[in-house]
């Protein structure tokens, strides 16, 4: 069994012994300028985000939209559950999934509609029925108008992915600007031990697979909706 | 300035006539033009094949024609391209390889020399027509050349260019690209072609003669009343 | 001529004459080439990513042995399982086993290009193993037994009609060529799939050292529902893909989906850390990751090239290619083609038979200025074709280049040659696109110019020499 890692292993020792490459053609000092202004290089030169939440819930709107997802700030978790109850209504919901979570029990207090809970261990095809899958999230994340998901925060590795409308309910509070700073989040949150999936999702599942031309809910969900709680 | 001329070997053999738009454009300008007989070719041909020995035979032949010069200009990104981006490859570990980096430092593309070595922008031509301007993909993507025709044609009277959507698309010369693959390479020119015909322009202009013979070569078989000229030769017309 | 340069040559022929054919790839690439450039200008700086992105991948190329320990001992402490193949036969058969140890029956993929270089697909097969394509456009050509076109688009090439034919053909369905319409039949195919298939293959963007993780990007949500539901995920990557920290795909998912995509980021980028972890309500049991070789550290051992194996199979360079774009995908007739198969695979697949691939370029370069991790690729297709000239030189260009060494080396020789071809040119003419013409495969398309009468040497010579 380890024969196969110890021929690779000595190829690769073999191939970079007294072996240099030339390094790229790049420019260092922009490079370590970069780092000392931004503390990350990368964020001298991937777009630029606000430093305020304003900005950047903002600048999550914009894009977000651009990219058909549904979002909507709402000032409390009451209004939150108002629109939910109208989703559930216009889209004729029989069925919805969920998890045990902060935000998602206190979005679904009130809810008329069978809840099949996913923490805790699920049967595929209960979930597969479902019309909607109702999730936290890790963070939101300004630079790409997406959402952070992971096992914790949205049930499981399925709940957001395989119902057909995915419903996330956020606070403000959970925006960060750029992704350097959603790993950041999870590194504090989980130290050493990350949950063994996590996700960004930037708008519902889509495909150009067909003549380039974009077809949403090609898998995924074909709705993703945002509930922001800006209070 | 005393202005050493390099004349790639297929301009010499068929388009002397862009040899002689460098001469008249630099004399014009003030300065001396001198022509080494001792050239033949850059080695180019061999060199994209694969065969270094072979083109350093030639390249050899090249940087003694021009050791004793102060600055060397041609009319070709791509052969300029050849002694100012590849020479010192292809001479690497070589006894000549400092010869080669210094031939290779003070060589120049002709439009090129003329906008950052010279500083002029306005060399006082007059043509009238409306172009469209060729990017040959060596002295655009090798030599980084870009700004520089368009600036001068900008200050030819008389002349009006039009911008081309394919522009930076190779036109599909590429050497002896063109008779190994020649299916592609005539592919790849009718794009150009086609190109060319949208803007309307009645004549497409390049500062690449290969590329010229390319572009020309279809457009002359197709019957085209579209004209080619090198950019050397418009900006020598008055 | 070995047998694979013939058949480019066929196939290239066969593309080019196609003028519908190349038109309706231009214009599948063109709202890419919008998008792309859209996006590249919400950059701060592009270049400076590139950079940032090359100097990265520097790294880790560099120091393989120390980022896949890195890699492997954090994702097996976390319950993976790793398995080291040395070529395809290994992985393949690794595979197998997995299959067979657990019995499973039916088996979902997401996109991998990996699998295609290994022929997983009719390995499994052959035992017996149902496999199914889960992204759309790898669904519609494993249903029409093709290979992928593109390393990205494996469809772009065909029409809503081909695929609305296919899918009656071959699934029964309705009428209808709605490409809407199309993938709601190919969901509601794969909806059972995921949920039925004991095995999930996937492949891997990017292996992060730091965290022990496996990075997937994707649009459609088909690797997070292969990676999901069925009791056994394998993840099949290339031992150059490890990179050395998480924070690093801040920077890499935003240029991959940029670049290979004209996207902001695609819809779904998804870390996998190990297998599911207790108290996980989901997830597979069991992750298997298999590190590809299959000859990936020949390409290593080649400093000249080494920064190939920083490709992060992100199709830019294709997109921009005017080959690709007047071939297609199947006349370099290997699993990666375009540019960065154009310099890989003589080293994956051997010099000798593969090189026409390095030969078949003008050398435009615009794939090197593409690429967002700069490497150099137009001038590996240059030290390909040196190494091949070395390696095994065609004769008549051997003869051919030494006889225009002897007349360039000879300032004298050559003006007496080019002499001599304007008393032959009219000869020329005289068979001009005939059989007998050296020059039809210019003149076939193209008028060759005829030689100046008089050189500009000799034009000189006479009004200048003597004047100073």
């Amino acid at each position: 069994m380890n024969g196969g890692r110890s021929i690779i292993l000595n190829r690769i020792r073999e191939a970079l012994r007294n072996n240099p490459a030339p390094r790229p053609h790049t420019s260092n000092s922009q490079a370590d300028a970069a780092v000392e202004t931004h503390g990350h290089a990368q964020r001298a030169w991937l777009p630029q985000v606000g430093a305020t939440l304003p900005e950047q819930i903002d600048l999550f709107a914009k894009i977000s939209e651009g990219l058909r997802t549904e979002f909507h700030r709402v000032p409390t978790i009451a209004a939150a559950q108002d629109l939910l109850k109208q989703l559930a209504a216009a889209g004729g919901w029989k069925k919805i999934a969920s998890h045990s979570h902060h935000d998602t029990d206190a979005l679904l207090q009130g809810i008329d509609l069978p809840v099949v809970r996913t923490e805790k261990g699920y049967a595929v095809d209960d979930l597969e029925s479902c019309d909607a899958g109702v999730t936290g999230c890790e963070v939101l994340v300004a630079q790409t108008g997406g959402v952070m998901v992971s096992v914790e925060s949205a049930g499981g590795r399925a709940l957001s992915v395989l119902p057909p409308h995915h419903v996330v309910i956020a606070q403000a509070s959970q925006m960060v600007p750029d992704l350097t700073a959603a790993f950041e989040c999870v590194k504090n949150r989980y130290g050493k031990n990350f949950p063994s999936f996590m996700s960004f999702i930037t708008g519902p599942s889509r495909t150009g697979d067909i003549e380039r031309i974009l077809v949403l809910g090609a898998h995924g969900p074909k709705r993703l909706t945002v509930l922001l709680i800006e209070d | 300035m005393r202005i050493s001329l390099f004349v790639p070997c297929f301009v010499d053999q068929l388009y002397p006539n862009v040899a002689w738009s460098v001469v008249r454009v630099l004399e014009r300008l003030g300065h001396d033009v001198v022509f080494s007989e001792g050239q033949s070719c850059c080695g180019q041909p061999p060199f994209n094949s694969g065969y270094w020995e072979e083109a350093r035979s030639a390249a050899r032949v090249t940087m003694k024609a021009f050791r004793d010069a102060e600055v060397v200009v041609g009319p070709s990104g791509s052969c300029v391209t050849m002694i100012k981006v590849f020479y010192p490859d292809l001479f690497k570990g070589e006894p000549d390889e400092l010869e080669a980096r210094e031939l290779a430092a003070k060589t120049h593309e002709f439009s090129s020399f003329l906008v950052n070595v010279l500083g002029v922008t306005d060399v006082g031509a007059k043509f009238d027509g409306k172009i469209t301007f060729h990017d040959g993909c060596h002295g655009l993507r090798e030599l980084g050349i870009k700004g520089e025709p368009r600036v001068l044609l900008a200050n030819v009277k008389g002349l009006e260019l039009v911008e081309m959507s394919e522009a930076e698309t190779c036109c599909g010369f590429g050497g002896t690209f063109a008779v190994k693959y020649a299916p592609i390479s005539t592919a790849m020119d009718e794009v150009k072609c086609a190109s060319i015909l949208q803007t309307g322009a009645d004549t497409v202009v390049s500062n690449d003669s290969s590329c010229l013979m390319q572009i020309r070569g279809m457009l002359e078989k197709e019957g085209s009343a579209v004209k080619s000229l090198h950019l050397a030769e418009i900006l020598a017309s008055k | 001529m070995a047998t694979q340069a013939a058949d480019f040559q066929t196939l290239s022929r066969r593309y080019t004459a196609d003028k519908g054919f190349r038109a309706f790839i231009q214009k599948a690439l063109g709202g890419y080439y919008k998008k792309r450039d859209e996006n590249k200008s919400n950059f701060q700086d592009w270049q400076g990513a590139r950079d940032l992105a090359a100097e990265t991948k520097y790294e880790a190329v560099n120091h393989l042995e120390k980022y896949l320990l890195e890699f492997e001992q954090k994702i097996t402490a976390r319950g993976a399982k790793v398995f080291w193949a040395p070529n395809a036969e290994a992985a393949r058969e690794y595979i197998l086993k997995v299959a067979k140890e657990n019995g499973v029956r039916s088996i979902i993929k997401s996109k991998t290009m990996t699998s295609e270089e290994i022929h997983l697909n009719d390995a499994l097969e052959k035992e017996g193993f149902g496999v199914f394509e889960s992204d759309l456009g790898e669904y519609i050509v494993q249903l029409r037994k093709e290979a992928p076109f593109h390393l990205v688009f494996p469809a772009m090439h065909l029409t809503r009609g081909q695929i609305s034919d296919l899918f009656q053909k071959e699934l029964g369905s309705g009428a209808t060529d709605e490409p809407e319409e199309l993938t709601m039949i190919a969901r509601d195919v794969m909806r059972r799939k995921y949920c039925e298939a004991e095995m999930g293959i996937s492949g891997t963007n990017f292996a992060v050292a730091e965290t022990g993780m496996i990075s997937i990007t994707e649009n459609e949500g088909n690797a997070r529902l292969t990676t999901s539901l069925p009791r056994i995920h394998v993840a099949l990557l290339g031992i150059e893909k490890v990179l050395p920290k998480l924070e690093d795909l801040s920077l890499f998912l935003p240029m991959l989906a940029t670049a290979g995509a004209g996207q902001t980021m695609t819809c779904y980028n998804t870390m996998y850390a190990g297998p599911r972890q207790s108290g996980e309500p989901d997830g597979p049991e069991q992750m298997h990751i298999v590190l590809l070789d299959n000859r990936r550290t020949e390409l290593l051992a080649d400093a000249e090239q080494r920064d190939a194996l920083g490709c992060i199979r992100c199709g830019a360079c294709l997109n921009v290619c005017p080959i690709f774009k007047n071939v297609g995908g199947y006349t370099y007739g290997t699993t990666y083609g375009g540019p960065i198969g154009s310099v890989i695979t003589p080293h994956l697949r051997g010099l000798k038979d593969w090189k026409h691939l390095s030969a078949a370029s003008s050398l435009c370069g615009a794939c090197t200025e593409a690429c967002p991790v700069k490497i150099d690729l137009h001038h590996h297709l240059l030290q390909n074709r040196r190494n091949g000239a070395k390696a095994a030189p065609n004769p008549i260009e051997k003869i051919t280049f030494a006889g225009f060494s002897v007349m360039m080396g000879r300032p004298a020789l050559y003006r007496f040659a080019t002499g001599l071809g304007r008393i032959f040119q009219p000869l020329q003419g005289l068979v001009n696109g005939t059989i007998f013409d050296p020059l039809r495969a210019w003149t076939g398309s193209r008028k060759f110019p005829k030689l100046a009468p008089t050189s500009f040497h000799e034009q000189w010579k006479k009004e200048r020499r003597g004047r100073k």
